[in-house]
């Protein structure tokens, strides 16, 4: 890894200098900091001892290397793919990169920037400001941020990505001076956009290694640039953008050529270093979700580029079409690029020049001339448009084919689309898996596997696995079809502002916007019609077609309605809309959507559990709502068919559940409350904050307060935050271990935010928690919370604990994956041991106190013990290895459920019996296999074992009862400690009458095999109860994940 | 390619041809055909032509009989036809393959493109199609192989082509149609049913799914040979045939419902979709 070398100078460079360049890489880091506060300064550190293995195993470096106070706790006990996910939706946090700071510290500031009320606060609040207005003068157009292209800053650069910033940048601040973080900012404006930046990108480049891109373009041109060594990809990807003068860019993606028959995506939301290796930096830009109404979009620019890529896909055979069909398309093509058919000037025109087909014929061209001279009078643009009309209905328009084998060893290939997975054979669609149909994707070396409803008449769920050439393939469509479902599937078409719900594989989860998402920001686009020239790709390098976009210069766009002006009237807009736009997936988690995001995310932790390696899991209830939609399409269609059955075709997969949909709907609409909800748990958080390590208990009242706060508005969507829970939960599952993972991490940092709580009931009694500032603060949304605690309310109902079980699995695989792509999470095994403590009494009370109006709490708590990982020596190729080694240590869960009954009469009652005890044990081992083949691919194989135990009291069910209250408020709150990580839910729910509150800790705890489970988990169950004296634990569930030594590679 | 599914039934011209004697008189018993009443299914042939060319509109062509072909008049089993694109195809009978030099001669005269089976594994019976108007689906029968069917994949691309396996001892077309642009109409059996949960499994597209008491009810044709704005018509058995299906078949309100007897024709396996082949000779106007 030649450039590892250069990055690690680069990285010892911007340790020492602290200079922007570093800020410059570490934005994104900076968001990883946020929720995992310590990181990035363990990156600086770690990446000095370790050059080559900084890039690849940086977190876990991080998290070893570092201060145990600091770094440690935090970053540890969050699995390395949380700081991966984090940082790809904290995009924003540019600055973060403070590395240097202490993790509480950061904490503070977030809180500060929010409430403003403490005096570091107003430094850095004033800083802030100043920074701000800065950028704004400088940058209104540009995010700050590296990460984002000028073109997406327009969108992003609302508000909170301001805020975002500000955060990130009290934290630099805090280590350096405002000058210092100034410069860093200009800098990464400068590479994301414009002139202005270009100064300060300079500065930047100096002291930064670059490397040169080059990306072939859609037209054929090719446009380099320089990136640090250790830019992300969202870096590239939006400089492209911007060249390109592309707003609506979700649409696309960049491909990299990893084998001759294999592209990859880029996955923008981690280092383009890491994910190419030793490839060259040679990319194409590609259409990567294909619009399945291009009249939808809002520009023409984006439609052309969709035709151009039509134009390749149907030239090289990818989209196959009929001879008719390629004659009407390249008659569009030729009014598109030559305008009205003149005699004249077109018998001059070698129509051979342009590929209307894989084989083209004379036949063919006449016939396209014959079309051609019919459309007289249609603009470029309508006759793009009208390409694109005809070419969308194309059958396999959208269809990502991947060759792969059936059980029986038959050829066949796997299509990926908007609706669901198809199965090909030759021609011929043979099989059809709706997303709706699809509970779970998994791949396991190189099988991939699906497991779909029962059809009507049957009452098991299958799985069907496929055989693809190799585990890279696997994984490839795997993601893929992550991707696939989250982009198309997972949004509200009737809640625009805030639609979709991110599902995700940790390492791939999708970061980007989903189609809704894309679609509503693409509303707010704002800007004059840009200029651009159609080329085709063929006759890029004529002079007849004038300057090929590829070429234009930035500075000859400025004459054009370029980003800058129009982009910052963009961004306004979508500051004004309420953020719903900011769609990057990385700078979601300051953007209100983003909220929705994790809420799913939280869903999927619940419901994670998975044996596989990497799983997507997802019920169908989130399809629903489609399904109902086409029927209701049908109906209208069809009315006069009074009678017909309409389950034919839109067949849903099940009854569906008008609830989960609902509830699903629901969430959405609660996010954006979630923010104001936010706010007053800054509020709040600041008084925590103030008091610091009040008991829990003083948190559950703040949570109370919380709650009253909020009741005003919460109603609506208190309610909808539970159901939003729930439905997370059956529908959330689609999380891969990984991203199941980090969903939990993400959620725990969230509710850090939100709360800026710190809880330490973790084992480490005299370490110092860390609350990680998360950048997602304005994210973190009601929602959020609910879900988190909505978790635990299923839970308890005992729906969940499989799913728990099963996540945790996934984790492990999805450690794997991360080892393959070289992520520094460690692998880990979690134990995780459910105990549930049934209190009699409190059960009782709980029961018979329901006709009392009182308060019930419920704690859980769930310890997490991860083991601290010695640091190892790590080649550059070796340190994912070693991390996952090391990483691999014991988490322990507790969950501990501490139900009291009246609170406010019987605080005695609380004392936890241990009684009925019903202890349930799952010991899943993973594969071993597996990982030979992943360690040939230098993936860090990581053998994990994960048992799992519940102990419940059949009383459990009081607090499962809860869920048939309504629930009026729930809140998350995270602390860490060096080796703890603890998350608190806090749950209210009215019952009847009766309002119970629930409390569920989670705490993780992260060490060596060294740590004492056993202790730790009484410290934590003690703790626990010390700090909700009048609550009883009902439950705990240890969970524990052990690595198993493996020879690494 | 027109709006999809706006495109179904769309037609100007109809093609048919004549019933021989040889289906009567025992030629046909070689291919397992029942003694009928000829001049009754002449009959039934005669009023089919008949609605198609008055009730519909439409511009009939009818093959002259031949009495090498007593299944000829089955013409539907011939070609496999879309826009103007026209699959002649490869019946599974051998019998019965030179039925379709016939309706390649007419097809092409009608400026339809011309696309030939060719591969000698390939077996496909043009009943077994469905056109849903936004996609095919064919029928995997006795009649009809994988190859077949592949092959309609290769000519009609821009469609998708999913196979549906069929169970019972029936072209896929015996027992189901379409009944609208969004429609799907099919009759009650066991098999039928399975063929549609299938096809709902395979779809892309939302169809409505009508169930007639009968399958050979469901073998109905949707027309549209009128200017638009006209109510496009289905062409259905009825006239005596099927009584228990007819009432169903009045729920489909938003076409003009042309009914016809085939009674007898059905005893040589003849259904609507196989009697006629009907087509545009201008598919993208």
């Amino acid at each position: 890894m030649t450039t590892e070398v250069g990055s690690v100078s680069e990285v010892k460079k911007e340790s020492d200098q602290l200079g922007a360049d570093a800020t410059k890489e570490k934005p994104k880091e900076v968001a990883e900091n946020q929720q995992n506060q310590s990181s990035d300064p363990e990156e600086e550190k770690g990446s000095q001892p370790s050059p080559p293995a900084d890039h690849k195993s940086s977190p876990r470096r991080r998290k070893r290397e570092k201060d145990p106070s600091e770094s440690r706790g935090i970053s540890r006990f969050i699995p390395p793919w949380l700081k991966k996910q984090k940082s790809y939706t904290l995009v924003a946090a540019k600055d973060g990169g403070d590395k240097k700071e202490p993790a509480q510290a950061v904490v503070e500031e977030q809180v500060l920037d929010k409430e403003e009320s403490l005096p570091e606060e107003e430094r850095q609040a004033k800083g802030d400001a100043e920074e701000t207005d800065q950028r704004k003068q400088q940058v209104t157009k540009v995010d700050a941020k590296e990460e984002e292209p000028s073109v997406t800053s327009p969108e992003t650069q609302p508000a909170e990505e301001v805020r975002k910033e500000r955060e990130e940048e009290k934290v630099k601040e805090t280590q350096e001076d405002k000058s210092e973080e100034a410069a860093k900012r200009e800098t990464k404006e400068v590479q994301t956009n414009e002139l202005k930046a270009e100064k300060a990108s300079q500065k930047a480049i100096k002291k930064t290694k670059t490397v040169q891109c080059k990306v072939t373009l859609l037209d054929g041109t090719e446009y380099s640039c320089d990136l640090e060594k250790r830019a992300k990809g969202q870096v590239l990807f939006d400089k492209v953008c911007e060249h390109l003068n592309l707003l609506e860019k979700d649409y696309f993606g960049l491909l990299f050529q990893e084998s001759p028959e294999q592209k990859n995506w880029l996955d923008p939301a981690k280092e383009i270093k890491r994910q190419l290796r030793n490839l060259p930096w040679l990319f194409t830009f590609n259409v990567k979700f294909y619009p399945p109404d291009p009249s939808q979009l809002t520009e023409d620019i984006t439609r052309y580029f969709l035709c151009l890529q039509l134009r390749q896909d149907i030239a090289s055979g990818r989209l196959p079409c009929s001879f008719v069909t390629h004659a009407l398309l390249g008659s569009y093509t030729l009014q598109a690029e030559l305008g009205d058919y003149d005699v004249d000037e077109h018998a001059s025109h070698d129509l051979s020049d342009f590929q209307f087909a894989p084989s083209q014929t004379k036949e063919l061209e006449e016939k396209v001339v014959e079309l051609h001279k019919t459309h007289r009078g249609l603009s470029p643009a309508q006759a793009d448009s009208q390409f694109l009309e005809n070419a969308k209905r194309l059958s396999m328009y959208g269809v990502d084919l991947h060759h792969a084998k059936d059980s029986e060893g038959v050829d066949i290939k796997l299509g990926v689309c908007a609706n669901g997975l198809l199965i090909y054979k030759d021609r011929l669609r043979i099989n059809r898996f709706a997303w709706p149909k699809i509970l779970k994707i998994s791949y396991k070396r190189s099988n991939f596997y699906i497991k779909v409803r029962p059809a009507e008449l049957e009452q098991f769920e299958s799985t069907i696995g496929f055989k693809l050439p190799n585990h890279r393939a696997a994984k490839r469509l795997w993601k893929v079809c992550v991707e696939h479902h989250t982009f198309y599937r997972l949004v509200s078409p009737e809640q625009p502002p805030k639609a979709k719900f991110l599902t995700l594989g940790s390492k791939f989860r999708y970061s980007g916007r989903t189609q809704a998402q894309t679609r509503q920001a693409s509303t707010l686009i704002d800007r004059p019609a840009p200029h651009f020239e159609r080329t085709s790709s063929k006759r890029v390098s004529r002079s007849l077609d004038g300057a090929p976009i590829g070429v234009v210069d930035q500075s000859l766009r400025k004459d054009f309605p370029g980003p800058a002006g129009e982009v910052s009237a963009y961004s306004r807009g979508v500051v004004s809309t309420a953020l719903v736009q900011d769609g990057d997936g990385r700078r979601d988690i300051r953007s209100p959507t983003k909220a929705p995001h994790v809420q799913l995310l939280e869903g999927k932790k619940n419901s994670l559990r998975v044996e596989g390696d990497n799983i997507y899991v997802r019920h169908s209830n989130l399809m629903l709502e489609d399904l109902d939609k086409a029927q209701e399409d049908i109906l209208k269609h069809q009315a006069s068919i009074s009678e017909l059955k309409r389950n034919f075709m839109e067949s849903t997969p099940e009854p569906r559940p008008n609830e989960w949909e609902k509830r699903r709907i629901t969430p959405l609409s609660l996010q954006t409350q979630g923010r104001k909800g936010d706010h007053l748990f800054k509020d709040i958080l600041s008084m925590k904050e103030k008091h610091q390590m009040a008991a829990t208990w003083t948190v559950e009242e703040k949570a109370q307060e919380a709650d009253k706060k909020r009741a005003p508005e919460s109603e609506g969507p208190c309610t909808g935050a539970s159901d939003a829970a729930k439905s997370s939960h059956e529908t959330l599952n689609v999380v891969e271990e990984k991203n199941q993972a980090e969903v939990g991490k993400d959620e725990r940092v969230i509710t850090e935010d939100m709360n800026g709580k710190e809880l330490s009931p973790g084992s480490g009694p005299g370490e110092i928690r860390k609350v990680e500032p998360l950048a997602q603060k304005d994210s973190t949304s009601l929602s959020s919370e609910s879900s988190s605690s909505s978790e635990s309310e299923e839970e308890d109902v005992g729906e969940y604990r499989p799913h728990h079980r099963v996540a945790e699995g996934t984790i492990k695989e999805e450690q794997e994956e991360c080892e393959a792509e070289l992520e520094e999470e460690a692998s880990r095994a979690a134990k995780v041991v459910e105990r549930q403590e049934a209190v009699p009494e409190a059960s009782a009370g709980k029961q018979a106190g329901a006709s009392v109006s009182a308060v019930d709490t419920v704690t859980q708590e769930t310890v997490v013990a991860p083991k601290i990982p010695t640091e190892k020596s790590v080649h550059e190729g070796a340190i994912k290895q070693d991390m996952s080694e090391e990483a691999e240590d014991e988490q322990h869960k507790v969950n501990g459920e501490v139900s009291h009954v009246d609170i406010d009469v019987l605080p005695q009652i609380i004392c936890c019996s241990e009684p009925p005890v019903i202890k349930t044990e799952m010991v899943t081992i993973s594969d071993a296999s597996q990982r030979t083949e992943i360690s040939t691919k230098e993936v860090p194989i990581v053998q994990t074992e994960t048992k799992t135990i519940t102990y419940e009291s059949p009383q459990i069910d009081g607090g499962a009862g809860g869920d048939s209250g309504t629930l009026l408020t729930a809140q998350t709150i995270t602390a860490e400690s060096v080796s703890t990580t603890t998350t608190t839910h806090i749950t209210k729910t009215m019952k009847g009458g009766i309002s119970e509150t629930r409390i569920e800790k989670r705490i993780v705890i992260t060490g060596d095999a060294d740590i004492d489970h056993d202790q730790a988990l009484a410290q934590a169950i003690r703790e626990a109860r010390e700090q909700h004296p009048d609550m009883s634990v009902t439950r705990v569930v240890v969970h524990k994940e052990t690595e198993l030594e493996e020879g690494e590679e | 390619m027109g709006t999809p599914g706006e495109g179904l039934g769309r037609c100007s011209h109809a093609l048919i041809r004549g019933v021989p004697e040889s289906l009567a008189s025992g030629e046909g018993a070689g291919a397992g055909i029942p003694a009928l009443d000829l001049a009754k299914a002449q009959r039934e042939h005669g009023v089919l032509g008949g609605k198609l060319r008055q009730r519909l509109g439409l511009q009939l062509l009818e093959l002259p009989p031949e009495e090498s072909l007593p299944l000829g008049p089955l013409l539907g089993d011939t070609a496999v036809i879309q826009g103007d694109t026209a699959l002649i195809t490869r019946p599974w009978s051998p019998a019965r393959r030179p039925e379709v030099d016939g309706v390649r001669k007419a097809l092409q005269d009608l400026g339809l493109r011309i696309v030939e089976m060719g591969d000698e594994n390939a077996t496909l019976d043009g009943t077994d199609v469905l056109f849903t108007g936004r996609e095919f689906f064919v029928g995997l029968s006795k009649w009809t192989n994988h190859r077949g069917a592949e092959i309609v994949a290769d000519t009609f691309r821009d469609f998708a082509v999913s196979t549906v396996p069929v169970s019972s001892s029936s072209h896929l077309r015996g027992f189901c149609g379409m009944g609208g642009p969004r429609t799907v109409v099919a009759g009650s059996s066991e098999a039928a049913q399975k063929a549609v949960r299938a096809m709902a499994v395979l779809t892309d597209h939302p169809y409505a799914s009508l169930t007639l008491p009968d399958d050979a009810a469901a073998d109905c044709l949707f027309l549209r040979p009128g200017l638009p704005g006209v109510p496009p018509f289905l062409l259905h058995r009825g006239g005596g045939d099927l009584p228990n299906s007819q009432e169903a078949l009045q729920k489909l309100s938003d076409v003009t419902l042309v009914p016809v007897s085939c009674s007898e024709l059905e005893k040589a396996g003849a259904g609507l979709s196989s009697l006629c082949l009907v087509l545009s000779t201008r598919p993208h106007s």
